[in-house]
């Protein structure tokens, strides 16, 4: 959610039953907006917290002109001071694929597990039993970033594309009308598209270029991994992500506000499947 | 626009008609050269000299276009047609140029009905009479599409023969033609343009015209490419601008460059979006409104809202009694401080919601217990005791619905036992036995203490949750489903869950709340003991009460220790009660039904009672998840501990939270009802293959005779009939012989 619009955010995303205390809301109020000065970023968004034993990862991320640009991700434990994380990158991904279990709440952490590598030894190739530490920090990282990449959505119009190549905030997005509101198909991934080039030329012939460059909700997999829910008698709309829970995307239909904000355990929910 | 291009001089004129014509004109129009040559070549050059000393405006050269047959026809009068529309078009965009004589301004109407015909759009400026004649002189043209001579001829020549007097004048008068072009042509310079689609079949008759055409051209070239209609819709940008000029004009904001994209996209919507009647209601909006007006009933003071001054006093000082509806609003407020709970606002129609139930159901004690989210709707769920006495009511209503079908159930049993006797074969009856069925516990003890009420929305009907059956508890704790919101769906899983979203949801609130409704150390104690512990196998006390004494914890005890908080509500057993039952206890009427099947149960080895931890246990004793306490604590504000409250959230059921600060405390769920497990779900294999019964020479089927087996069976008993036979006669013959001798 974007941090100017900070408090009627929560309050609308409040139907989850996660927000924020008046204390840590005061606190994120302030150093957002010192956050945007010293990073120079064009929009902060207050991405959501991280629940752990011991304490709490408080995560902002700060967008540049181009909104579909990698994003920075900072990250905090007392909503005051904020560190930069650094970029997710694949060795991140697959060295904490191996790690499950609730985050501990402190970035120093590290998780040990056993790996058996192969080892050479001259001509010998044998197997050891390896303990591989991977730092919370990391694992940190590379949940945010799976989180982002899977279920971090807009709703459609809210960005248009130039013919330059960056995309923009449309000023002119007036919210969507009720009947699009509960369309899986009118929110896409706040990411670059990845199935689009897979769709068929009918398909592609009912887009607007400068609108629909993003994937849509609608073929995800599995089906049936959100839920869309009309709250307060019609007057919002929230979607909630089943593979990720703690994701809550909240939109007003025919206003401009929508966001999201994931509060929760940052483990993924692999017995979808069995719950629909 | 493929009309070929007539032979004669006359053709160019009507070929720059023809080029500037719009599409569905230029369709419409047919062309008579042999009229045209009636035209006097001079005239036509000067006129034509005219148009193009003029910014040709794209109207006026479909007037013409369409006007076509009917200025052929009516010969001197082409000249004035087409000086009117160029006038007029000047007219309507610099508003106001001087050139407007009184017959200048009757084509320019007409000019303009042309327009709005074509494209509809309501430009308000000028509507007169002329108008509404013009405009049906125009579609009269349009519908004979041919010829139209006569009709109009005397409608044109009044003006006509003015226009032609200051066309002459126009010809001699210089600084009057410079006028018209003071604005200057806006040329583009992309030679592509200048031959758009609809023009392509022409010649570039440039090449025959005097010197300013280029110009001219250009002009309606553009012109032309900006009334083109996009594909998606009969908009064309030159409409769009002119729309947007005129609303920029009609309102004149302050600097309108600023929020001129945002004017231009609401001009295209309100092209697209006509305002309704006021009397017409938007019909997305219905059922915003109706829920809307749901909730305003919650509003409503009970009894017909609140009256004047003096009745309203009076209904105050009534009201202000104790009721069962708790302090929401201060529940609502300590977890807000430790960042859980809905919003301020969503807490207040819950407790009008509940206010409402309070009223509606006679109910001793309420709390608002949570809210579990389900994949369509989610639930509202209220935890309420009744009075005393008033349950019973209900729940008899239930049972006796239960036994009716218990009854038949038995009924059909005896039935089919009087035909199997009756059966000489006996079918073998199979040595299996469903395991007994656990009575569900009594209401107000163990997992039924207290009812649940669910809602979807404040605002909607209170829905009560049946009592929850040890079965249901097993069944819940193998499956894990999400909850669609609807009470009444089924649930589908493996192994099958006996009920249906109610029961289910029924059993999570069972698992939930024995699992996280924890308090202070001390708020509650155990009342006086009545009996031994020893009685009922051991299971302990079951009731407790409240701590009058009760002093409360300071904070940061609460938050360091576990040991300072305890479950108040009873462990379920394995069994899926709190107290254990031993199912192999025949009951009265278990009894009267299977004597005969007693005898072979005696064998089979006892149930081991089950025990769990008794009640008013602390925390610190609940069995750890890998290594991680199941509980966390939290100060909910490290910047003023003074004020904090005590925070403990649940690790095994994320989304149960409980606060603790001074003498109060509270519970709440929110979330989506399933228990946190480190590893997979695995869902339970289904059963084994049953097997199959043994087979004995009596149940095995013997081969049917082959057909040679059965001649020679055949064969065989005639033969032996044969031999019986002759033995027969022998002993006759023997008789007879014997007789005979």
């Amino acid at each position: 959610m974007d941090a100017e619009s900070l408090l009627l955010s929560l309050e609308l995303a409040s139907g989850s039953g996660q927000g924020l205390s008046p204390d840590r809301r005061a606190s994120l109020l302030t150093s957002l907006l010192l956050v945007k000065r010293d990073y120079r970023y064009d929009r902060v968004l207050f991405w959501g917290r991280i629940l752990g034993i011991v304490a709490d990862y408080y995560i902002a991320q700060g967008l540049s002109e181009d909104q579909l640009a990698p994003r920075k991700t900072l990250y905090s434990l007392n909503c005051t001071d904020w560190s930069l994380l650094p970029p997710a990158t694949e060795e991140t991904m697959a060295q904490t694929a191996m790690v499950k279990g609730r985050f501990m709440g402190d970035p120093s952490h590290e998780y040990e597990h056993t790996e058996i590598q192969k080892v050479n030894e001259g001509e010998k190739i044998f197997e050891e039993e390896v303990v591989v530490q991977v730092k919370e920090e990391t694992r940190l990282v590379s949940i945010i970033d799976q989180i982002d990449q899977a279920v971090a959505i807009i709703p459609r119009g809210a960005l248009f594309k130039t013919p330059f190549g960056p995309s923009n905030v449309n000023r002119t997005f007036e919210g969507l009308s009720l009947s699009e509101a509960k369309k899986l198909s009118s929110y896409f991934h706040f990411r670059e598209a990845i199935d689009l080039k897979n769709k068929t030329l009918l398909e592609k012939a009912d887009l607007d270029p400068s609108l629909d460059f993003m994937d849509s909700l609608e073929h995800d997999i599995p089906k049936g991994s959100w839920s869309i829910q009309m709250e307060r008698g019609n007057a919002l709309v929230v979607l909630r992500s089943l593979l990720w829970p703690g994701l809550t995307f909240y939109h007003a239909p025919r206003t401009k506000n929508y966001g999201y904000i994931y509060v929760g355990t940052g483990e993924k929910n692999l017995d979808l499947p069995f719950m629909l | 626009m493929g009309d070929p291009p007539p032979p004669n001089p006359e053709a160019p004129s009507q070929q720059s008609s023809s080029r500037r014509g719009s599409q569905a004109q230029a369709q419409r129009r047919s062309w008579d050269p042999s009229q045209a040559q009636a035209f006097p070549e001079e005239v036509q050059q000067a006129l034509l000299n005219q148009q193009r000393g003029s910014r040709g405006s794209r109207p006026s050269q479909e007037l013409r276009a369409s006007q076509t047959n009917l200025r052929w026809s009516q010969g001197g009068n082409l000249p004035e047609d087409e000086n009117l529309p160029l006038y007029q078009a000047e007219e309507g965009i610099m508003g106001g140029v001087e050139y407007q004589p009184s017959s200048a301004g009757f084509p320019l109407q007409f000019q303009t009905r042309t327009y709005l015909d074509e494209s509809g759009i309501p430009v308000e400026e000028q509507t007169t009479d002329l108008m509404q004649q013009l405009q049906h002189l125009q579609q009269l043209q349009q519908s004979q599409g041919g010829f139209f001579q006569q009709l109009e001829s005397p409608v044109y020549q009044d003006p006509g023969a003015n226009v032609l007097g200051q066309y002459s004048m126009y010809q001699t008068d210089d600084p009057q033609f410079m006028q018209n072009t003071e604005h200057g042509p806006y040329l583009r310079d992309d030679p592509a343009l200048r031959f758009s689609p609809s023009e392509m079949g022409f010649m570039n008759f440039g090449m025959e015209m005097p010197e300013p055409q280029p110009r001219e051209l250009a002009v309606q070239n553009a012109k032309a490419y900006l009334l083109q209609t996009s594909i998606s819709c009969d908009l064309s940008l030159y409409e769009h601008l002119v729309n947007l000029l005129t609303k920029i004009l009609n309102q004149r904001p302050e600097d309108p460059l600023s929020i001129l994209e945002s004017l231009n996209r609401t001009t295209q919507w309100e092209w697209f979006h006509p305002k309704m009647d006021t009397l017409r209601n938007d019909p997305e909006m219905q059922p915003t409104y109706e829920m809307a007006e749901k909730q305003k009933a919650l509003f409503s003071r009970g009894g017909g809202g609140g009256g004047g001054g003096g009745e309203g006093e009076q209904e105050m000082e009534e009201e202000v009694v104790e009721t069962a509806v708790p302090n929401i609003m201060e529940a609502a407020f300590y977890f807000e401080q430790a960042g859980v709970g809905l919003s301020s606002v969503e807490s207040f129609r819950i407790f009008l919601a509940l206010k409402q139930l309070v009223e509606q159901q006679p109910i001793h004690t309420c709390r608002f217990w949570g809210k579990i989210l389900g994949l369509q709707r989610s639930y509202l769920v209220a935890e309420v005791e009744f009075r005393e006495g008033e349950e019973e009511a209900e729940e008899e209503e239930v049972e006796e619905l239960m036994e009716g079908g218990e009854v038949v159930e038995a009924h059909g049993e005896e039935e089919g036992e009087e035909d199997e006797e009756k059966a000489v074969d006996v079918i073998p009856k199979p040595t299996w036995k469903p395991p007994p069925a656990i009575p569900k516990e009594d209401s107000r003890t163990g997992a039924n203490k207290y009812l649940y009420f669910v809602c979807n929305e404040p605002g909607r009907p209170w829905t009560r949750l049946p009592h929850v059956t040890p079965a249901q508890i097993v069944h819940a704790r193998k499956i894990k489903k999400f909850f669609t919101g609807h009470l009444d769906a089924p649930v589908i899983s493996y192994p099958p869950f006996p009920g249906n979203e109610a029961n289910y949801l029924r059993a999570q609130i069972a698992r939930i709340s024995a699992a996280t409704h924890i308090s202070p150390l001390g708020f509650y104690q155990f009342g006086e003991e009545e009996g031994d512990e020893e009685e009922e196998g051991g299971a302990g006390r079951d009731s407790f009460e409240e701590n009058p004494d009760f002093e409360g914890i300071p904070v940061l005890e609460m938050v360091d220790s576990l040991a300072n908080w305890v479950h108040h509500m009873q462990h379920i057993l394995p069994q899926g009660r709190c107290t254990w039952v031993n199912p192999l206890q025949k009951t009265e009427e278990e009894e009267e039904l299977g004597e005969e099947e007693e005898k072979a149960d005696e064998g089979i080895e006892e149930v081991e009672q089950e025990v769990g931890p008794p009640l008013l246990t602390p925390l610190s004793e609940d069995a750890e998840i890998m290594h991680l306490s199941p509980w966390t604590t939290r100060l909910s504000c490290t910047l003023c501990p003074q004020y904090s409250v005590a925070v403990v959230r649940s690790n095994l059921w994320p989304g149960a939270y409980t606060y603790a600060s001074g003498k109060k405390f509270e519970n709440l769920y929110i979330g989506w009802g399933h228990k946190y497990s480190p590893d997979n779900f695995n869902p339970a294999l289904p059963a084994p293959i049953q097997q199959e019964y043994p087979s004995g020479p009596e149940i095995t089927e013997m081969n049917d005779p082959t057909v040679e087996e059965e001649q020679a069976l055949k064969a065989a008993q005639e033969q032996a009939l044969a031999a019986a036979e002759e033995e027969e006669e022998d002993e006759e013959e023997d008789e007879d012989e014997d007789l005979e001798d």
